[in-house]
């Protein structure tokens, strides 16, 4: 699993990929249509797939003659909710400093606790 | 409305094992920055709630070192670090070890910045060895209620 993360986070380690892959999650799209508005080479287009293929992260239909390039919602959404879970953390961290910063005056003890009745849970 | 709400806005950068968090707080710099020096306010917040956080040393000078503890109901989580660079009210550059992890170290640097009318934006970034050291700290976060007392704290922050 912890592989599988890391091939995806490099995998979006390049600009051109996080273009696809935010394209991709309007909708599908075929290579040609993925290759339009950059300005680089189709097989250079098919290799950037590749990687994110391997990562995981799209896959292509087998069977439609256009072969369409799907984004492979499930892990790009794990590793979403990870950032998000942890930014709401941080969030919660600030949001008590919010409340400190509001309890301490401007003098210079600065030790009073905005939340004296807080029990030790 | 006197109270404005910042919300905290997070970056997983894409092309190095690093991590940015960006926060705006309505206090001066010299404010924002003793929360994060001064042990008794430190303690006051940077812990998840629901454990108990306990400092062992906090010596927030250049050169300094620290090292705390979070206690909950299944066990102690420890940390421990360096301050390689404490500049008053400006930054601070710190390295970071779970305990858990004792191969992996963090660099964290903290920047404060001075918005004016009593405001000030910190950016923080904390950069990983590898990815999985990255990914594994995203992925670690204690599970915690994230609204759990959101309500008091909007209150709190209404009456100042």
């Amino acid at each position: 699993m912890e592989d599988r993360l890391n091939r995806v986070f490099s995998a979006l380690a390049d600009p051109i990929r996080r273009d696809m892959v935010a394209r991709l999650a309007a909708d599908d799209a075929t290579v040609n249509e993925l290759a339009e508005p950059y300005d680089v080479s189709l097989q250079a287009v098919s290799k950037h797939l590749k990687v994110l293929e391997d990562a995981g992260l799209v896959s292509r239909s087998r069977q439609a003659q256009r072969r369409p390039v799907h984004l492979e919602a499930k892990v790009f959404d794990l590793m979403t909710a990870w950032i998000e879970r942890y930014r709401r953390q941080a969030e919660e961290r600030y949001r008590r400093l919010d409340a400190l910063l509001a309890a301490m005056d401007d003098s210079t003890d600065g030790t009073r606790s905005p939340d004296q009745e807080r029990g030790a849970s | 409305m006197s109270t404005t709400t910042h919300e905290t806005t997070i970056e997983a950068v894409a092309d190095v094992p690093a991590i940015r968090i960006v926060r705006e707080f309505d206090a001066s710099p010299e404010k924002v920055f003793r929360a994060h020096v001064e042990p008794e306010l430190v303690k006051q917040w940077l812990g998840p709630r629901g454990l108990t956080m306990t400092i062992d040393r906090w010596d927030a000078q250049t050169g300094g070192t620290y090292r705390y503890v979070h206690r909950d109901d299944d066990g102690e989580y420890r940390f421990y670090g360096s301050f390689h660079e404490v500049r008053p009210h400006e930054r601070i550059v710190q390295t970071f070890t779970f305990e858990g992890f004792p191969d992996g170290v963090a660099l964290e640097t903290m920047t404060f910045t001075d918005l004016g009318d009593g405001r000030t934006r910190i950016v923080g970034s904390s950069t990983f060895e590898t990815f999985e050291g990255r990914d594994s700290a995203l992925a670690s976060g204690m599970e915690i209620g994230v609204n759990e007392g959101f309500e008091q704290l909007d209150e709190l922050l209404a009456r100042s």
